[in-house]
């Protein structure tokens, strides 16, 4: 929700505070509610009710979409930021993280007030949140989740803590809730104190993460419950600190390059993308990108690319720290020349992709990308080069002319006859005779993209008399409703 | 293209071709597709798109894909590749764009893809005779072409022949074409009139030249018949020689 209000508020204006928001999801029988605002959860809207359902009580609802890929994806990157407080952290389900805090906590000065530095680090980036610290990862997720806000509980009142709690704060399936709420056991302080083995019978075809008594005594600490943290992120980056400060990058490019190659060599990695930053004296810095199209440790090639981003590159008084960074990295093999002199074509070519897009921009370098469409103008779309690959084109079953004007010009009609093209036109200040036509071939406008009102088009494919072909179209016919008299367009031209 | 289409049928349809015991119409070899050399493509008439026909005919038959550079002003003047049509001329590979405004940077893109082993071939184009395509732009397109063997076409649109270190230049304009098979009113398979007025290690002429798509077991192929259909081809003079043949 506040991922939601984050991002809305940079586009448009977010709805009031008394306007009761609820972000939906897709369910098994139409969208259901996935998270509300504060005012939606006063007037009792619960997590999992159909929407159409909340809408017909609170007629003023208003309804989003939710993005649960976007939300999983900004708590791994979370996690990983969280590891300022501890070097343990890991996504805890879809809606928290885990930290292990054990022995971190007196670094900030004990754990009330590292629980008020989290809480506070997160309000900073718009976030809210539900802190408990616990002995257990499983007691500290329930008293999160189910507790009151901030709390801290010691090793000898866990079981007095989280006996008031009801039994869905262990995390079970909603037919396990079910049957042990009718078995009147609604707190985990009833579930304790039934014997063990009367409930281990009946639970003992549960697997285990959602086997009530093993979370149960996981959550005690009867049983080991680690916590398996993510690896940190590495960095690829090479550093040249220089004793004076100079202007000129290009001289230190190639030990950079090396340097970096050298250290992603090891790992069998290449990079995607790159970035040089240099550090000057006056305290500012200047980065430059540069793109791959394929993964590449080829230090020559890397030096090449980057000399070539360096002309505008702002020096100021001098800089006396360089560093080049691999933003992006994938697996590459080390990689053998055929024996027989042979290049690899591949390769050749996404160098000269990564070249070309370098200098010239990514949107100018391009492969084709085939949209279903009748149009013309619309079938054929441009995608960057370094993005996709290029897609085999679609077999035509009429003949397109091999150049396309974009936009369509209007042609000036000489001599109309009633039925076909015109048999004299005028295009560009110069006039056509039209000799032999075929056609009309009818286009008519795709209504679920185009605009209501616009106009189908006659095309024609006309020779004129010194054997150029055309191909014209007529917009509209007389009489259609949708504006006056049909214009002629010349839309392109045929081998 | 299919084999059923319309354009799909035989060149020699509905013209006269005077056959004796020694044939006088003969074929002449098209551009080598193999050849890895500069060549020229002027074209005859204002957007006339039959110089960009002639040149995705003469492509190598292969998957690789082709670089395709194209200035602001050729597009603007006779409109940009279209991508679907481009399959009517037998070419299967991939065409890699490079759209960009001035011409300058066409050569600069021409020039390092000419160096790159992994195109089938370069095209680019080029309208107008800007100051940057010089003989000296054109003499290191030629070298750094026959240095890494990929063969490199220039169309040059709005150009009457400009000083160029080509080894072969030709002009390329469209004639009437043929007789459709099934409509009589209408234009059929596309004819173009190429003249190779420079060529280095062959002799200039004129031919009427037609893409013939692939028969069974064939390949799309060029066809270069003489225009005048009336002597060897090696006493072909140019242009100038055929004016009674015309």
């Amino acid at each position: 929700m506040d991922r939601w209000r984050r991002i809305t508020a940079q586009q448009r204006t977010l709805p009031d505070d008394e306007v009761p928001v609820v972000l939906a999801r897709e369910g098994s029988h139409g969208p259901v509610v996935h998270a509300m605002n504060a005012e939606a959860a006063q007037r009792d809207v619960l997590v999992g009710a159909r929407v159409v359902d909340v809408q017909a009580i609170h007629p003023d609802l208003h309804v989003e979409q939710a993005d649960t890929a976007g939300d999983t994806a900004l708590l791994d990157r979370l996690a990983l930021w969280a590891r300022r407080w501890c070097p343990w952290t890991v996504r805890d389900g879809l809606d928290g993280i885990a930290l292990d805090v054990s022995g971190a906590a007196h670094l900030f000065g004990g754990e009330a007030q590292m629980l008020r530095d989290i809480g506070t680090r997160f309000k900073m980036q718009g976030l809210s949140t539900r802190l408990a610290i616990a002995p257990t990862r499983g007691a500290a997720q329930m008293l999160a989740r189910f507790g009151g806000g901030g709390v801290i509980c010691e090793a000898e009142d866990v079981e007095v803590a989280l006996a008031p709690l009801p039994v869905a704060a262990l995390r079970i399936e909603e037919d396990t809730v079910r049957l042990l709420q009718r078995l009147g056991l609604k707190t985990v302080g009833r579930l304790m104190e039934v014997p063990r083995v009367a409930l281990m019978r009946r639970f003992d075809r549960l697997a285990a993460e959602v086997n009530p008594l093993v979370l149960l005594d996981r959550a005690l600490g009867r049983a080991g419950d680690p916590l398996n943290a993510p690896e940190d992120a590495q960095r690829w980056m090479a550093r040249v600190r220089l004793a004076e400060p100079v202007i000129d990058p290009v001289p230190h490019l190639e030990g950079l390059a090396a340097d970096l190659c050298r250290q992603m060599a090891k790992a069998e990695l290449g990079a995607r993308r790159l970035r040089l930053t240099i550090y000057r004296v006056d305290g500012e810095w200047r980065s430059r990108d540069v793109a791959l199209a394929s993964a590449s440790r080829d230090v020559a090639h890397l030096v090449r690319l980057m000399g070539g981003k360096l002309e505008g590159i702002d020096p100021g008084f001098g800089f006396d720290l360089l560093t080049l960074e691999a933003l992006r990295v994938e697996p590459l093999a080390l990689h053998q020349d055929p024996l027989d002199g042979r290049r690899d074509a591949g390769r050749d070519v996404a160098a000269l992709l990564d070249r070309l897009t370098a200098k010239l921009g990514p949107e100018k370098v391009t492969w084709s990308a085939w949209v279903q469409s009748h149009k013309p103008e619309r079938m054929e779309q441009r995608v960057p080069a370094l993005v996709a690959d290029g897609q085999d084109a679609p077999v035509l079953l009429r003949e397109r002319p091999l150049r396309l004007l974009e936009p369509p010009e209007e042609i000036a009609v000489l001599y109309a006859v009633p039925e076909g093209p015109p048999a004299r036109f005028r295009w560009r200040r110069v006039s056509y005779l039209t000799t032999r036509h075929e056609g009309p071939e009818r286009i008519a406008p795709e209504w679920w993209r185009d605009r209501p009102g616009t106009r189908l088009r006659d095309y024609y494919k006309v020779e004129v008399r010194d054997g150029r072909r055309f191909w014209l179209f007529r917009q509209g016919i007389l009489g259609d409703g949708r504006g006056g008299d049909p214009g002629w367009f010349v839309q392109g031209v045929f081998a | 293209m299919s084999p059923d289409s319309p354009l799909g049928t035989g060149p020699a349809l509905g013209k006269v071709v005077s056959l004796s015991a020694k044939p006088l119409v003969q074929d002449v070899p098209a551009p080598d597709a193999g050849d890895a050399v500069l060549r020229d493509v002027l074209a005859g008439a204002p957007f006339d798109a039959g110089g960009t026909g002639f040149v995705l005919s003469c492509l190598p038959d292969s998957a690789a894909p082709v670089l395709w550079v194209s200035d602001r002003m050729s597009r603007r003047e006779n409109g940009r590749l279209y991508g679907p049509a481009v399959r009517q001329f037998g070419f299967k590979g991939h065409v890699l764009q490079v759209e960009v405004s001035h011409p300058r940077d066409v050569l600069w893109a021409m020039e390092e893809g000419a160096a790159c082993g992994g195109l089938s071939a370069v095209v680019g184009e080029i309208h107008g005779a800007p100051e940057v395509l010089s003989f000296t732009a054109t003499k290191r397109l030629a070298l750094r072409s026959e240095q890494a063997g990929v063969p490199v076409w220039l169309i040059r649109s709005g150009d009457h022949g400009a000083l160029s270190a080509a080894r072969e230049r030709w002009r390329v304009s469209s004639l009437p074409s043929d007789v459709h098979p099934w409509n009589a009113a209408a234009p059929g398979a596309p004819v173009w009139e190429a003249e190779l007025f420079r060529a280095r290690g062959r002799a200039p002429g004129t031919w009427e030249a037609r893409h013939e798509p692939a028969t069974a077991g064939g390949k799309d192929h060029l066809r270069l018949l003489s225009r005048s259909g009336d002597g060897p081809l090696a006493q072909d003079h140019g242009a100038a020689a055929h004016f009674a043949g015309r």
